[in-house]
């Protein structure tokens, strides 16, 4: 057997190996060497120009802006999400409890399930073309709601104070479902008997949550909490499509910012692969943050 | 972003980054194309082929998909076959012009005919500074392929070789004559018995007397309220003269604060003080802001004349359309109310670096003969710069509006390219300050210093090429 063993593991480990460092790394090293050029991206010529375009970057009024809107990205839209998701999912697993012994969702449990998870179903430009016509000041859902209760109607997306607020709505919504569907899985692992014996117990919903639910769950949520991160400072496509970073830069983010600087009214690919660079290491921080911060002993089940 | 998405990423476990970094530089690879030069294809040159086309040389051309559609450029191409039935002609069309077409251009291989337009358009300024595209002045000394007697310059409309030609040389043809100014439903304003105001008081009269109709007199693209920036500068240029718009394009200091400027974004802010605009504006982009507009829910709307055939769907039966000059301020305006500002649009190219550059600028002649210009007309409804291409073809009630226009206005006709020079200054910056100014968050100073600050940092940008003109 031993002598059959690298063969087989070369087979496995190197076609993939490859791959992934012609269509991954080398693209990411090139974006570096971009990056220190002023390269216009329509001619084969670049000059290198050093670190000038961090210089200007560091000095880029727009691109704070835009940073600014992930760190709030940042800051809400992993912890709503998960909040959220967590709700949901226990509503859906072991909610129910009227009058019932045992652990059971909450009535209908199929049917939610399965509406929580319509948004994982579409696509992201069909999500944002949807909200864009929710939001419609007009004939949108939305006012049109409002507007039938006697409340004020206002502009939504077309408002620097709320548009911003409005896509982040959205992507919370866009992606609860997906986070309720996982939690459900890593609740359906945890045995059935902790749980009664916490109802036997007499803890309620919450301290049941709290106590136990969540720290049996905290490798997934610490998952959860990683890729939510990382899409949070990305936030490209709902933005493009429903405010495309308007009105007045409010809703601006950072690969908006990367896309407007080399395909959008501009072509400086130079100084948008500086803001790219810029953001492979924001990502990778955060990344490496979330995972150190959310560290804690693995409990196993026996 | 959806769930492949995230597994995707977590599956490249030990870079956790976004893709779009990766996405940006996988473009560059390739390099220099310099050693292909040497293939171009050449004919010679006569009479009949005074571009000296290679018969027999393949064409390929990349139109861009949108409004327009693909089918006009299949029938310019079968034109062009006709005269050279030995060259093979390769069309392709996309709506993504610059993401198909950068690694070709970075690699020396471009096509040989490109319609760069839409949302994906390459920006001008970069490939000019790039030295991307061919001069296009041979073209235009040419004879015209059916208009006897006359070189193709001679054919075109006013302004049509200026909005393509950068410090002096002629680079990007804008094929469509593109007239931009305010619209009104005929039908609406008939059963009404209102009459369309040609001074900025009786406008401001009619708007209030629409108001107490029922009806929002303004709507607007909010999404988009660069839209709006359109009558404002036109009123300007209007009030103080062609130079207004000079010194616009020209970067010239304080061009966005001249006292034209003033005075036209101070008459605006009237419709925006008095809640002419109709409630919602700013949260619509063009597409909603316009069906409102057609539903007869707001009575003027500022856009170009690709309006009509944009909303051909929507428009309900006998609502005929009319575009109208932007008002006049007074008795003190250099030029008169019927003056309207007229452009050149829809751009193509001829890449420097094409390989058969002739068969390039001789497909354009094909486009700009009277055959192939009437053609276009009757199938996508706009016209053309070639002059008198619309005899004898009869026009949509909408665009037939805007000929009588462009015909009223005549040699007082105006434009600015400052949109063109620097892509970003119009749809980025002066977009910002017009969506702030026209949902009343600043008012007129505030806008101008806006515009201007945007203006300059155009100016200090070493990076952006600076283009002058003189006329």
């Amino acid at each position: 057997m031993r002598h059959g063993k690298y063969p087989l593991i070369l087979t496995f480990l190197v076609p993939p190996l490859l791959l992934y460092l012609v269509f991954v790394v080398s693209p990411y090293l090139q974006a570096f060497q971009i990056s220190t050029t002023d390269w216009l991206g329509y001619s084969a010529e670049a000059d290198p120009v050093g670190l000038a375009n961090f210089e200007t970057l560091l000095h880029d009024g727009r691109v704070w802006n835009a940073l600014k809107n992930n760190a709030l990205l940042l800051a809400v839209v992993p912890v709503l999400t998960i909040g959220l998701g967590l709700f949901f999912a226990t509503m859906l697993n072991m909610g129910g409890r009227k009058g019932r012994a045992g652990v059971a969702g909450v009535r209908g449990t199929a049917v939610y399930r399965m509406v929580y998870f319509f948004p994982q179903v579409l696509s992201v430009v069909i999500i944002a073309l949807l909200w864009k016509e929710v939001y419609h000041p007009n004939s949108g859902l939305l006012n049109g709601t409002l507007r039938a209760v006697g409340l004020p109607a206002p502009t939504w997306l077309g408002d620097p104070r709320t548009a911003f607020w409005c896509v982040l709505a959205v992507m919370v919504w866009a992606n609860v479902g997906f986070y309720v569907v996982l939690f459900g899985a890593a609740m359906s692992a945890i045995p059935r008997d902790i749980y009664e014996a916490v109802l036997l117990d007499g803890a309620s919903r919450w301290t049941t949550l709290r106590r136990v639910t969540i720290p049996l769950l905290w490798d997934t949520v610490q998952v959860a909490w990683i890729y939510l991160a990382i899409a949070a400072l990305d936030g490209f496509i709902l933005i493009q499509q429903m405010t495309n970073g308007g009105p007045n830069f409010s809703s601006d983010v950072i690969g908006l910012r990367m896309y407007e600087t080399a395909f959008g009214s501009e072509s400086k690919f130079g100084y948008a692969s500086a803001i790219g660079v810029v953001l492979f290491f924001l990502t990778l921080s955060v990344a490496v943050l979330a995972l150190r911060a959310a560290r804690r002993d693995r409990i196993e089940y026996s | 972003m959806n769930r492949r998405d995230i597994l995707r990423r977590t599956a490249a476990a030990g870079l956790l980054a976004t893709p779009a970094a990766g996405l940006l530089a996988g473009c560059a690879t390739g390099g220099g194309g310099g050693d292909r030069d040497a293939e171009t294809y050449k004919g010679t040159k006569s009479e009949q082929n005074p571009l000296g086309v290679k018969e027999d040389a393949p064409l390929e051309v990349v139109i861009f998909n949108g409004g327009f559609g693909e089918e006009y450029a299949k029938a310019h191409e079968a034109m062009y076959k006709e005269k050279y039935p030995k060259a093979e002609i390769n069309h392709s069309s996309t709506q993504e012009i610059n993401k198909t077409l950068q690694p070709r251009f970075v690699d020396g291989t471009p096509p040989d005919v490109v319609n760069n337009s839409g949302a994906g358009q390459i920006d001008f300024n970069g490939l000019v500074s790039q030295n991307a595209i061919a001069d296009l002045g041979e073209l235009l000394n040419a004879p015209s392929l059916d208009i006897p007697g006359k070189t193709v310059k001679e054919t075109l409309l006013p302004g049509a070789v200026e909005v393509g030609s950068y410090d002096g040389k002629f680079l990007v043809l804008n094929y469509t004559y593109t007239a931009y100014g305010i619209w009104h439903s005929a039908k609406l304003f008939g059963d009404r018995g209102w009459q369309y105001a040609k001074t900025w008081d009786e406008h401001i009269a009619l708007c209030r007397q629409i108001k107490a109709a029922g009806i929002a007199p303004w709507t607007y693209a909010g999404k988009h309220p660069r839209y709006m920036s359109w009558p404002l500068i036109a009123t300007a240029v209007k009030l103080g003269g062609p130079s207004v718009a000079m010194a616009i394009d020209n970067l010239e200091p304080n061009a966005w604060k001249s006292d034209a400027m003033k005075t036209a974004a101070d008459a605006w802010h009237q419709i925006v003080k008095d809640k002419f605009i109709l409630d919602g504006s700013p949260g619509l982009d063009h597409v909603q802001s316009q069906t409102a507009w057609c539903q007869g829910k707001a009575a003027f709307i500022s856009c170009g004349s690709w309006l009509e055939s944009e909303q051909k769907k929507v428009t309900p039966e006998g609502f005929n359309m009319i575009i109208q000059p932007t008002p006049s301020l007074g008795s003190g305006d250099k030029l008169p109310y019927e003056a309207i500002r007229g452009t050149a649009g829809e751009p193509f190219m001829v890449p420097a670096k094409a390989k058969n550059l002739a068969g390039g600028l001789e497909y354009f002649r094909t486009m700009l003969s009277l055959k192939g210009a009437q053609d276009f007309t009757r199938k996508v409804s706009s016209l053309t710069i070639v002059a008198g291409s619309t005899d004898g073809v009869e026009l949509p009630f909408g665009l037939s509006t805007v000929v009588k226009a462009l015909d009223a206005s005549g040699s007082n006709g105006f434009n600015w390219v400052y949109n063109n020079y620097y892509r970003k200054l119009e749809r980025e910056l002066v977009d910002a300050a017009c969506g702030e100014f026209f949902s009343g968050r600043i008012g007129p100073a505030e806008f101008l210093d806006q515009c201007q600050r945007g203006a300059d940092s155009i100016a200090q940008d070493s990076s952006i090429k600076k283009y002058k003109r003189t006329a």
